[in-house]
């Protein structure tokens, strides 16, 4: 069976937003819209999205890690969210692990969102269904795109490509790779919830310079000892 | 719901898609837009453009809600009689009166005084076309954003490399291993940037960042040197100390591309001291840099003409030459001038330990020494010389404007460009790259204008309005030595001021120094804001009278495209479209978007229709010329030469016959030439085809080591790119700087600067980088105000354009001081809470959040979140004004009063670089009790006549449906 | 949690409609046996009509819910599909039912169905009252439970997730209930408001027996998850600063009850009081009515702590904005 995810690479997330903004723009007028926003323009401004970055420290200064934390739904393979709709408005499609909210079954009732440990659910207040990330479904089952721009919005957007899209249950996938090879792993974990997106942690590049190294036979200094002129005697001058 | 899967978006509306370039931001990317029934669909990056290649940002995504913005003007406005200025009381008008009003009045003034009438534009891309323009009206008041942007970063390499960062050249992540960026937060070339370094860090390549805080590009790096602000030119000269002292320098570089190894006269007592010692011999004079120096050989012991083939220098060392005169080359001048410069004496300015600097050169110069590039690229240099191969050390520096924003800059980018040399890291592979046109001469050839006679009515300039003095004599001063700009550029205040000083334009014809002016003209800047130093007080100049009741600045025109704050304050108003209405040209001439291989320049071409009477301000700056009859836009027989704008794209060309005009791509009769040619009638139409880009790539013979590759200059002289083939070697010693230096001494005929200046240039025009602290840090009492405060540029918000936005202002809809929690325990103040931020020249009142990612002794903000109230068509209590601060309030345009002068700009004294994050602060905690609001206020800005209607509680976008649901 | 007003008066009117149902079918099935006065039919119409009522405010409270109220029209029937997986679909299912057997309680007395339908033990005869009784008895305990697994059965809310919510859910619903009943039969002038009484101060000792339990456990809960979990760094410090938007979001308004740390320590006293002492000291100065006010009202403040008191590991990723 396929299970379609994002796998996203905190080593190279700059927290640009990319995401975001493609995201909404992308779902705002698709199949998942439309995306409401409240007072647009007016004092404390919010809307839909399905999808935001956040940020974290971690340490103290000066040891201080700067954290950009992109999160929209991980399509758990046990997706809590779905057995407790009443209305079967939420669902996981059984062709690739997506899992959605049907609109026009959906009462508002929230109870989905309860049972959703990583906050990723909203209910659209204008519309009062619940919205949340499809994977662009709409966009990646395309068949009227071309192969390479049937990928979720975010992903082509990310100027980092820090987000990748593919199918985890496939080990030769380039998330499953990614996965694999990165230490790759799961949200709150102890939910047993197994979300399909992973996260990939940040990793550290050093450079050893070893005091040898730093003395060199062609150090270009040694160009530099003026020959000079002989003032005094030498031994050729002398020595008989 | 339908099954997604079998319902495909375009199932939805009529779709159609179009290529254009993007303007959210400076980068200029491509972009495709997809239309739904005549309403934005879906703005994408377009995949086949060689700058984003498909990527997109934050800013970028959210064009639609720009295009759809309350916030537009869509009619041309004039103040009501009887209204006072910046009371935003406007009557519509129709644009044959606004170019009525327009004509009229500049007619008069370029018939009497041109230079009366001043022209300054903000981060537009058309500068080729609006200095074209003031050229051509015969105006000097005319400059861009540029000195209050980054111009300490392209003067200070510029003058040092022939090429620069910021939009002209850059770090070849591709190849580096290790690669260090300072001070930069986002910079223009944003998503390349991003994908560049993704690459280069999933490549194993080792990322240092050295900034006092860590967010965005720095949040990922590998190793995070926390400094304090201003310092960085101890940092820098520290590195190259160590560097020198281990020997982890590239000597064959610096004794073949720069003047390392050339003798420098020693003797104070000649007013040639400090010069390269020059043998008599015939030069051609021209801009570029003649090769009749010497230096000493170390076979023979004896001074040789430069680069005679066979011939090694010393690079160190004290030389008498046959005539007597005592020499240095330029190297040893450098060693003693780092001598002081130890690691353990930067330690304790920067804040950074001993070790760490230490390690820092030794990775920079072992790294460079050891991992050497070497493509099998043959070339030849200048010299004749064949390479069979390009070699270059992975090592790259990316640096902005935490480097060029402080008084300090130009000499601390100096120091950059020559650790960058010692590396020999400067055009090479895994280096710095350079960008079309670049390089250039050190210094590039266009001249300011020598003197008050080059403005006279009715005549064109004589001279470029912004050039690039090389030596005294280029100032633009008068018999006095006095500057005849308004914002006093090429003057002896600041003389390298290449891009002008705008953040003192409106100060200055306030106060009428140098002169009074009549009409200023503003096009996309918002300088009753964000960009002017001092806002609330510049705020009040603009609408301050003089003794008869009338306006100081008598006439303000602002060409805008949205209700900024500035427009509150225009007389005359004119609503310009927005980048998806109108074509535009990012032109070879300007700033384009060329790429290490080659270069590139782009433009965009219209995907919706303006909105109301929007009109693009290029087509308002082609009527106005051919309403003026400035020579460039009329016929012989005094007719109009232009239609409309893209047909002066098409036919302009530089001087008649010259083959350049403002693009590149598809020159010649049918398009068969590249950069050079005959106008093309059907070059838009190649261009639209092209997916709005031009892209030339250079064989791979003439990519590297440009500033000497005989290949690429004379392919770059037959193209029209540079003027001479000659060599541009580096200045790691400037001669430039010595010879202001000199004349300041009194030792050199010509252009003297006034007495009070003389200490100044003298200090600062030294020929050799060296570090001191920041003029304002000279001036405050640093105990009183122990802080530095910065702002940072947020990824997802351009300037202060962005707050209309719907989006984008849910992301920052108003902005914190962020303090180390050291910082606000010490101060008695919390997370979260109200505090005042004070400097010697005023104060705000913000609220404070804590972070572990700021040196504690900075604290710093997101640019341009805070707006006034009212303005960008946002609610009175929007929590941009009611909670949103801005920084500007607490900086100075101008330093106290000092030897110097009264009114010296807040800027660098070399270049007249802003000096935006000089400011010295202390915070507190508010009083218990105080509003809640963040201090200053300003009187609500209201809706403009012809302003869409605000949207109310809910805004629901859904393409092809957006407008009709308004409407019903 | 956000409290959310309407579930607040769903779960304590229908809680209350159910426990009063229960007391007037048990107040029946004694009177068969003969261990409690019969009463007049009137007293079971009145009785169950009270019920019918709560029931059919809660109903009201509970279109509030949606979230548009026409989907209670258009879409609320969909919401029974679910009945295999969903114990909301459960309670969907369980409401109607069990108001339309109070309805049928009701018209049965309404309609004088008292002929004997048969015996059982020949002694205890059994009429379409006392089945329709019987089963909506049964059906009141499903109901009971379907609704207290809504809460119990969401793992995420620790808080939550205890057989104590389902104890504590069905012990308040059958002391308010049983007041009411004493209150009721006290306004009608019943005999058995003595009955009523003290099933009334059993339960709700019972209640507050097993609402301290939870509140005990609740202040010693161990959290499965914190931030180092929520984004998968291992460092014992960790602070977010930016949750990405300013403004606030469906995740802001839901999972955060927004009142303050005093406002809070507040309700918790005043359902303590309100829903225990006070109508336990009410009922035995006799004055069940004001005892069933007290308690009502207690109850109220009771489930806005029990959602205030639930901390949805959500809430982690929503801390700070910057
Ligand atoms: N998204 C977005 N992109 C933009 C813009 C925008 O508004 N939004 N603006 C565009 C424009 S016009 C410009 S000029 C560029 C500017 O691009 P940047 O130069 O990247 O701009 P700033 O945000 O000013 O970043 C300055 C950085 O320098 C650091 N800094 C300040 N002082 C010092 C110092 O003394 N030493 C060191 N080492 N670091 C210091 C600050 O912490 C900050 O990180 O960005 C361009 N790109
Ligand atoms: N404190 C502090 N202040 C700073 C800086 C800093 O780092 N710190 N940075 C400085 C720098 S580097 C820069 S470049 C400036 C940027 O400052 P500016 O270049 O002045 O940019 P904005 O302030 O955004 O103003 C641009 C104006 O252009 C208008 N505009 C937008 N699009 C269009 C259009 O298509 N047509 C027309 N006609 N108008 C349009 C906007 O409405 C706005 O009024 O800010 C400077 N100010
Ligand atoms: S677009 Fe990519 S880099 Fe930017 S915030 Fe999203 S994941 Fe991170
Ligand atoms: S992340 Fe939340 S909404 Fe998405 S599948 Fe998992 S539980 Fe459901
Ligand atoms: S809000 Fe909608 S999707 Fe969620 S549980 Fe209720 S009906 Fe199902
Ligand atoms: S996959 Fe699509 S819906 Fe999900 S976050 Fe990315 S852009 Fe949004
Ligand atoms: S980086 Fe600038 S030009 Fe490129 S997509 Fe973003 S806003 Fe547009
Ligand atoms: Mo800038």
């Amino acid at each position: 069976m396929t299970q379609l995810a994002l796998v996203i690479d905190l080593n190279v997330c700059v927290g640009c937003h990319a995401c975001v903004t493609s995201c909404k723009e992308w779902n705002t007028s698709g199949w998942a819209g439309p995306m409401a926003d409240e007072e647009p323009y007016g004092k404390d401004p919010s809307g839909t999205f399905f999808n935001r970055v956040q940020m974290y420290e971690v340490g103290e200064f000066p040891a201080t890690e700067t954290v950009h934390f992109p999160k929209s739904c991980l399509h758990c393979e046990e997706p809590p969210c779905v057995p407790v709709c009443p209305t079967g408005a939420s669902y996981k499609r059984e062709d690739n692990g997506v899992v959605l909210v049907d609109y026009d079954k959906c009462i508002g009732c929230k109870y989905c969102s309860w049972s959703c440990p990583y906050g990723v659910r909203e209910l659209d207040e204008y519309q009062k269904v619940m919205k949340k990330c499809t994977l662009c479904i709409d966009r990646i089952s395309d068949e009227t795109k071309p192969e390479a721009e049937r990928k979720p919005a975010c992903v082509l957007s990310c100027p980092t490509s820090a987000r990748l899209f593919g199918d985890v249950h496939d080990p030769d996938s380039e998330v499953s790779v990614a996965i694999r090879e990165n230490a790759g792993y799961q949200l709150m974990p102890e939910w047993g919830t197994k979300p399909a997106n992973h996260y990939l942690p940040r990793r550290k590049t050093r450079i050893q310079i070893f005091e040898d190294e730093l003395i060199r036979a062609d150090n270009p200094l040694k160009k530099e000892e003026a020959v000079g002129e002989i003032i005094g005697d030498t031994i050729d001058d002398v020595a008989m | 719901m339908l099954d997604p899967t079998t319902h495909p978006d375009s199932a939805i509306g009529r779709v159609e898609t179009k290529n254009t370039t993007c303007y959210m931001c400076a980068c200029r990317c491509g972009i495709r837009v997809t239309l739904r029934d005549g309403e934005i669909r879906h703005i994408e990056g377009n995949p086949e453009h060689p700058l984003n290649k498909g990527v997109i940002c934050a800013k970028g995504a959210s064009g639609i809600m720009k295009q759809y913005s309350p916030a537009r003007l869509t009619k041309p406005l004039l103040r009501k009689e009887g209204a006072e200025r910046g009371s935003s009381e406007f009557e519509e008008i129709s644009w044959e009166r606004a170019f009525d009003i327009m004509e009229e009045r500049l007619g008069n003034l370029r018939a009497t005084d041109p230079k009366k009438f001043a022209l300054f534009t903000g981060r537009d891309q058309m500068q080729a076309l609006t200095g074209m323009f003031a050229k051509q009206y015969g105006t000097p008041n005319y400059a861009a954003h540029g000195g209050f942007c980054s111009v300490n970063m392209a003067a200070g390499m510029i003058y040092s490399i022939g090429g620069s960062f910021w939009e002209f050249g850059g770090p070849d992540l591709e190849r580096s291993k290790l690669f260090i960026m300072i001070g930069t937060a986002e910079d223009h070339h944003s998503n390349p940037m991003k994908m560049e370094l993704s690459k280069f860090k999933r490549h194993g390549g080792r990322f240092i960042t050295i900034n006092p805080v860590r967010t965005g590009y720095s949040a990922i790096a590998d190793e995070w040197v926390p400094i304090k602000p201003g310092t960085d030119g101890a940092l820098l000269l520290a590195i190259c100390n160590e560097l020198i002292s281990q020997g982890l320098f590239d000597r064959d570089f610096l004794v073949q591309y720069t003047n390392a190894a050339e003798l420098v006269i020693q003797d104070e007592a000649r007013d040639d001291d400090g010069l390269f010692y020059r043998a008599e011999m015939h030069v051609e004079e021209g801009c570029f840099d003649p090769e009749n120096k010497l230096w000493w050989d170390r076979e023979l012991d004896v001074a040789m003409s430069t680069r005679t083939p066979g011939s090694d220098p010393y690079l160190l060392g004290e030389f008498t030459l046959d005539d007597g005169t005592k020499v240095k080359p330029s190297f040893q001048l450098l060693k003693d001038r780092l001598a002081e410069y130890t690691p353990e004496w930067a330690e304790g300015i920067t804040g950074i330990p001993v070790e760490t600097i230490k390690r820092l050169a030794h990775e920079m110069g072992v790294v460079a020494r050891d991992q050497k590039i070497e493509l099998p690229i043959q070339w030849t240099d200048c010299w004749g010389n064949e390479h069979d191969k390009v070699v270059g050390s992975p090592v790259s520096f990316h640096a902005m404007r935490g480097l060029a924003a402080h008084s300090n800059g130009f000499h601390t980018i100096r120091a950059l460009s020559v650790l960058m040399t010692l590396l020999g890291t400067i055009d090479t592979p895994g280096g710095f790259r350079h960008k079309a046109p670049f390089p250039r001469p050190i210094p590039p050839c266009p001249k300011p204008p020598k003197g008050p006679e080059a403005v006279q009515p009715n005549t064109p300039l004589d001279g470029m309005p912004l050039g690039w003095p090389k030596d005294p004599d280029d100032l633009f001063v008068d018999g006095d030595g006095e500057p005849v700009r308004i914002d006093k550029a090429f003057s002896w205040e600041y003389p390298l001021s290449v891009h002008g000083l705008m953040q003192n334009a409106i100060t200055n014809a306030w106060r009428g120094d140098p002169y009074k002016i009549d009409t200023l003209m503003l096009f996309m800047a918002n300088m009753a804001w964000n960009s002017s130093m001092n806002t609330a007080k510049v705020r009040e100049m603009l609408v301050d009278k003089d003794e008869n009741g009338d306006y100081k600045i008598p006439f303000i025109i602002v060409a805008d495209a949205f209700q900024s704050e500035t427009v509150a304050f225009g007389d005359l108003v004119l609503p310009d479209t927005t980048y998806l209405e109108r074509h535009d040209t990012i032109s070879m001439l300007d700033r384009p978007i060329s790429e290490y291989d080659g270069p590139v320049d782009s433009v965009r071409i219209p995907v919706v229709p303006p909105k109301g009477d929007c009109k693009p301000f290029q087509e308002v700056i082609v009527e106005l010329g051919s309403r003026l009859k400035l020579p460039a836009f009329t016929n012989e027989d005094g007719s109009r030469k232009f239609r409309d704008y893209p047909d002066l794209i098409t036919n302009f060309e530089t001087s008649p016959g010259s083959g350049i005009g403002f693009l590149a791509g598809w020159r010649g009769k049918a398009g068969e030439k590249s950069l050079k040619g005959e106008p093309n009638p059907r070059q838009w139409e190649m261009y639209a085809k092209n997916n709005c880009v031009f892209h030339y790539e250079l064989p791979l013979s003439y990519q590297y080591m440009r500033n000497w590759n005989k290949g690429y200059l004379e392919w770059a002289r037959a193209h029209g790119l540079v003027r001479y083939a000659e060599p541009i070697n580096l200045h790691l010693y400037s001669e430039v700087m010595q010879k202001f230096r000199l004349a300041a001494q009194g030792k050199r005929p010509g252009k003297q600067p006034p007495e009070r200046l003389r200490n100044r240039v003298e200090q600062f025009f030294d020929p050799l980088p060296f570090y001191h602290e920041t003029l304002e840090a000279q001036q405050v009492d640093t105990q009183e105000y122990p802080l530095n405060a910065l702002t940072q540029r947020p990824m997802a918000m351009y300037h202060s354009w962005d707050s209309q936005n719907a989006w984008l202002r849910q992301i920052h809809t108003h902005n914190y001081l962020m303090v180390n929690p050291k910082l606000g325990r010490a101060q008695g103040f919390d997370d979260g809470d109200w505090v005042w931020v004070e400097s010697p020249w005023g104060k705000v009142r913000c609220m404070a959040r804590y972070s572990e990612s700021v040196e504690p002794g900075t604290v710093w903000t997101w640019n341009a979140i805070g707006k006034a109230s009212g303005a960008w068509a946002l609610d009175p209590d929007a929590n941009e004004s009611q909670k949103g601060f801005l920084l500007n309030h607490l900086i100075t345009e101008e330093l106290p009063p000092s030897e110097a002068g009264e009114h010296l700009s807040n800027s660098d004294p070399v270049t007249g670089q802003a000096a935006w994050f000089d400011v010295r602060v202390k915070v507190y905690k508010a009083e218990e009790g105080e509003p809640e609001v963040s201090f200053p206020q300003f009187k609500p800005q209201h809706t403009l006549p012809g302003q869409p209607g605000k949207r109310g509680k809910w805004q629901v976008y859904f393409a092809g449906m957006f407008n009709r649901k308004k409407s019903a | 949690m956000h409290p959310a007003f309407s579930v607040i008066f769903l779960t304590t009117l229908i809680g209350a409609a159910q426990g009063l149902f229960l007391a007037l079918v048990t107040a029946q099935v004694y009177a068969v046996d003969g261990i409690l006065p019969a009463q007049e039919p009137g007293f079971y119409v009145q009785g169950s009509f009270i019920a019918l009522v709560l029931l059919a405010l809660g109903l009201v409270a509970a279109a509030f819910h949606l979230g548009k109220l026409e989907y209670f029209i258009t879409r609320a029937w969909r919401g029974m599909s679910q009945w295999r997986t969903s114990w909301l679909s459960r309670e969907l299912i369980a409401l109607p039912i069990f108001m339309g057997l109070v309805f049928l309680y009701f018209a049965a007395h309404y309609a004088g169905l008292h002929e004997p339908l048969f015996t059982i033990g020949g002694k205890l005869a059994v009429d379409a009252t006392l089945l329709i009784g019987i089963v909506g008895a049964v059906m009141a305990f499903v109901l009971y439970i379907s609704t207290a697994m809504i809460y119990a059965s969401v793992r995420f809310m620790q808080e939550w997730h205890s057989p104590l919510t389902v104890f504590n859910y069905i012990l308040f619903g059958l002391a308010s209930g049983f007041v009411l009943a004493a209150a009721f039969a006290a306004t009608v002038g019943s005999d058995l408001v003595g009955f009523f009484t003290g099933w009334a101060l059993i339960f709700t000792i019972a209640s507050a027996v097993t609402r301290g339990a939870s509140l005990y456990r609740n202040a010693r809960i161990e959290h499965k998850s914190n931030l180092q979990t929520a984004i998968g760094v291992r460092h014992p410090r960790i602070r977010q600063k930016s949750m990405g938007f300013m403004g606030g979001s469906f995740n802001t308004r839901e999972f955060f009850h927004h009142a303050s740390d005093s406002a809070y320590d507040m309700m918790r006293y005043a359902f303590i009081a309100l829903v225990f002492v006070v109508p336990v000291i009410l009922l035995l100065l006799d004055a069940p009515l004001l005892a069933f006010i007290a308690q009502y009202i207690g109850l109220l403040a009771e489930r806005w702590y029990f959602f205030a008191e639930a901390k949805h590991p959500q809430n982690l990723y929503y801390q700070s904005i910057a």
